[in-house]
């Protein structure tokens, strides 16, 4: 553990990617090859199973540091990591002991198999042996997410270096369903065996906000324009007689959808799709809200099939025939994405994502300001003759969303953030007027920059009207712009509104608050664009 | 205390006060009495009629609020008559000259903490506890993820830090809070590895403390005259200490390739070390961590707990389920730093 915990210490206390990538690189070429593996593997969202529940090792942990679990469950908020916390407050490690990672990562393996009192025993025995940052790994491990500032771009560059092999084979051949198990960092990494998994998909190319005026993309003839639509992005991947479906974050989806199966039925095999999964309604798509309850359920409910069914909206082709087409510029893939699924029937459960016929920027951004009405975000841009890049990177794909709806309206209860934010007030309730009475609508914690979060907490500090535990009521007297993709109807919630993607788009400094939104505004909002 | 009796100390707008004597202690609007417990900011304001501070503190209280203020000083541990009430002010170890003020009205003694930390730090006057019927304790660090490594450990990390940073060719800054924290590493760093240099704001300081006799080390003020890359040849592996605010500015830039460095008891907190963009993060606070606090209300022997200014209501809900008679006190402590320094009250801590 002492070595993965000295490169953990290396990339935690350096903003600079060159440290993080060269710190990655050097434990590449140095450390075990099974804890390389699972190094890749955990930095890369695959971990152990959790063998123990996060309300077990807040009790242990309290326990073991002598203190009552209101007080650990107190101050995890603050920490924002609950993987830290318990690290932060445990008692000085009793002894030292120095097993490697994989010895740790496999005797959480074998807790499946063990009593409850077993599992609590070697946790306690593992607190007591390694010092914060060991613990604070250990921990981690354990409740997963491995989330410490190395994207998946920087790890991939980094064992590439180590390994002198190319950054985009590499980064493919990371993809997929492998676990530490059920490959080795020989296979996986130094000497792999092509195409051994049918189930992997391609890495996705994501695209940059437009920042310019599309004008500046030159000749509109070079680019195709799609919607840009408000779902999930997924590949759909026909090997091997079986489909696959894949998510951005890269989880294996395929039994969430099941209605995608059915693509077997209208198209051959070797075929892997880059498209939007949307609930469908026949016709068009139906509001993201409708979608939300699929995204978290493995299995579906035939209530759930039937009221929110799924399609997937294809714009991109990047294998046909089992062969990578990838370097094809995106005029041949979309030539031949058409051609595969024309004349498919309504109900085939892949319809190609339209693509929008447009002679100057002028006319398309007409187009585009009428999305909302086709239940669109926006336009995406893709220039022609590109190919399909991977991660996400600047220049062929722009997003052109449209600009989000505002209103403004009063903040009147306030919270102290976590974790980056534990000491400043950063999480705002905000309300609108309904006659002489302030209605809260939504929640909002992000859009300010450092310096105005600063202000706000002296602000906050000094005009605190009541104290709810944590929240504080504030003087009805700041006015912020909430900036927002969409507005649906929720009787849920007091107002009978929820926003989606709300943030804060500045603060209204030259506003009193008698001069912010009604619940009347958004209500006509809801209205228009519910 | 009895039933009926009126409390030695009450809370009002404008802060701490004493109804005995008609004064205020670090009081945040303008009054005709203070007694100030340090010089930071947020509890030596200005427009104050008269104000009553230790020795120790005077010098830095006159020189952020300008030599014109009616200023008495007094000893540590003398005893002085305001009206009805007998006050004396005991140090806190917080910064040089801090001190606790005790207040005794009619034999019931109430204490006010003002900041404070009981560790020795070389530097300051050693926290002294006080017997006292009502405690009101600043509790910053108030939850049981504060934790403090012994000073030692701490200046032996940064030393390192240094000395790495040296051989590597860059420039050593430390952020530190200009009154305070800046002298407390100036007295913990070896000054062996390399020249020391400080900001105009720490050097203003520096020059008040030395002329009260506490002894620190060698220092070069940045003048806009200093050419700071033909020093570094010059002299190689410097260390820069600077307000945190300085961290980042032009004013940094001038340095070359730096290594900025943060030392405070936030950096106890992965999430405020990434957020606040530093290279290195020490965790070192002159302020009590939860161990200490605990100690430190426990060795005053009172029963009545008043928390003020940190994470107040779960520090006082402890103290409750540890059968003290615990409440929280709004104040405004920690705030007039953060319009001053542009940061967050985490900057003296």
């Amino acid at each position: 553990m002492k070595a993965f915990a000295t490169l953990f210490t290396a990339i935690d206390q350096s903003t600079k990617t060159t440290v993080k990538t060269a710190a990655l690189a050097e434990y590449f070429r140095t450390a075990p090859a099974q804890d390389k593996l699972w190094c890749v593997a955990l930095f890369s969202g695959r971990r152990p199973k959790r063998a123990v529940t996060t309300t077990q090792l807040r009790e242990w942990a309290a326990e073991r540091a002598g203190l009552p679990l209101w007080l650990v469950e107190e101050s995890y908020p603050v920490v924002g990591d609950l993987a830290e916390t318990i690290a932060l407050i445990l008692p000085p490690a009793q002894h030292e002991g120095d097993a490697s990672l994989t010895t740790w990562i496999e005797g959480l393996l074998e807790y499946p198999a063990l009593d409850l009192e077993t599992r609590k025993a070697r946790i306690l025995e593992a607190w007591d042996q390694l010092d914060e940052t060991g613990r604070f790994l250990f921990n981690k491990l354990i409740t997963g997410g491995f989330r410490i500032g190395i994207s998946r771009k920087l790890m991939t560059r980094a064992l590439a270096q180590a390994t002198g092999q190319d950054e985009a084979a590499m980064a493919l051949r990371l993809m997929g369903d492998w676990t530490p198990q059920s490959t080795s960092w020989e296979r996986l990494i130094e000497n792999p065996t092509p195409e051994e998994d049918d189930s992997r998909p391609y890495p996705f190319y994501l695209a940059y906000q437009l920042e310019t005026a599309p004008g500046d993309l030159g000749n509109p003839h070079d680019w195709q324009a799609e919607w840009k639509w408000d779902g999930i992005r997924g590949q759909l991947i026909l090997r091997g007689g079986a489909h696959h479906v894949w998510s951005r974050g890269e989880e294996l989806m395929t039994d969430r959808f099941p209605e995608l199966a059915r693509a077997l039925d209208f198209l051959p095999e070797g075929l892997v799709f880059d498209g939007e999964i949307v609930a469908w309604d026949g016709t068009q798509p139906l509001p993201f809200n409708t979608l939300q309850p699929r995204i978290g359920r493995k299995t579906v409910p035939k209530k759930l099939l039937r009221d929110a069914p799924v399609v997937l909206l294809a714009y991109d082709l990047l294998e046909a025939d089992g062969t990578d087409l990838r370097d094809t510029p995106l005029k041949k893939r979309r030539a031949r994405l058409d051609q595969l699924l024309e004349g498919l029937p309504p109900d085939a459960p892949v319809r190609p994502s339209p693509v929008i016929g447009f002679d100057d920027w002028e006319a398309l951004a007409q187009v585009r300001a009428t999305a909302r009405e086709e239940r669109a975000e926006g336009l995406m841009l893709k220039r022609l003759d590109a190919p399909y890049l991977a991660g996400r990177k600047k220049g062929d794909w722009w997003k052109w969303k449209l600009d989000p709806l505002t209103v403004d309206a009063v903040m009147i209860y306030a919270q102290q953030g976590s974790g980056r934010r534990a000491n400043l007030f950063t999480d705002f309730t905000f309300a609108a007027w309904n006659g002489n009475e302030l209605v809260p609508f939504t929640k909002a914690y992000s859009g300010l920059t450092d310096a105005e979060f600063n202000r706000i907490t002296a602000w906050v500090r000094r005009n605190t009207q009541q104290r709810f535990g944590p929240v504080r009521q504030v003087k009805p007297e700041l006015v912020f712009e909430i900036a927002f993709e969409g507005i649906q109807p929720s009787p849920r919630h007091k107002s009978g509104l929820s926003l989606r993607f709300p943030r804060m788009a500045r603060w209204r400094e030259d506003k009193p608050a008698q001069e912010a939104n009604t619940l009347d505004d958004l209500r006509e909002m809801l209205a228009l664009y519910g | 205390m009895s039933a009926g009796m009126s409390d030695v100390l009450t809370f009002t707008d404008r802060g701490i006060y004493c109804p005995a004597g008609d004064f205020h202690i670090d009081p945040w609007r303008p009054v005709d009495r203070a007694l100030i417990t340090h010089g930071h900011s947020d509890h030596a304001r200005p427009g104050h009629g008269a104000y009553l501070a230790t020795e120790g503190a005077a010098p830095v209280i006159r020189h952020r609020l300008g030599a014109d203020i009616t200023l008495e000083t007094i000893r540590y541990g003398e005893e002085r008559r305001i009206g009805r009430a007998t006050v004396s002010f005991h140090p806190a170890g917080h910064i040089p000259g801090s001190a606790q003020v005790r207040v005794e009205v009619g034999g019931e003694v109430w204490v006010v903490s003002g900041d404070y930390k009981l560790a020795p730090d070389g530097l300051c006057e050693t926290f002294e506890p006080i017997r006292c019927h009502a405690f009101i304790t600043e509790c910053t660090f108030g939850l049981p993820v504060f934790k403090w490594a012994p000073q030692a450990q701490v200046a032996a990390e940064i030393n390192d830090w240094w000395a790495d940073c040296a051989a590597s060719g860059r420039t050593a800054m430390l952020g530190a809070y200009s009154l305070g924290k800046a002298q407390r590493l100036l007295a913990l760093v070896d000054p062996g590895i390399g020249p020391i240099l400080t900001h105009g704001a720490v050097e203003n300081t520096n020059e008040v403390l030395r002329a009260q006799g506490y002894t620190l080390p060698r220092t070069l003020r940045v003048t806009p005259d200093l050419d700071p890359k033909h020093h570094m040849k010059q002299h190689g592996g410097a260390l820069v200490i600077a307000p945190p605010s300085a961290l980042g500015t032009p004013w940094a830039r001038r340095f070359g390739a730096v290594s900025a460095g943060v030392a405070s008891g936030w950096m106890r907190m992965r999430g405020v070390r990434r957020r606040r963009g530093a290279d290195r993060g020490f965790v070192l606070s002159d302020h009590a961590d939860w161990a200490e606090l605990q100690t430190a209300i426990r060795e005053t022997g009172a029963e009545r707990i008043f928390a003020t200014h940190g994470y107040t209501e779960i520090f006082s809900q402890w103290l409750a389920s540890e059968g003290y008679d615990a409440k929280v006190v709004p104040t405004e402590f920690g705030t007039e730093d953060d319009s001053a320094e542009g940061d967050s009250h985490g900057d003296a801590a």
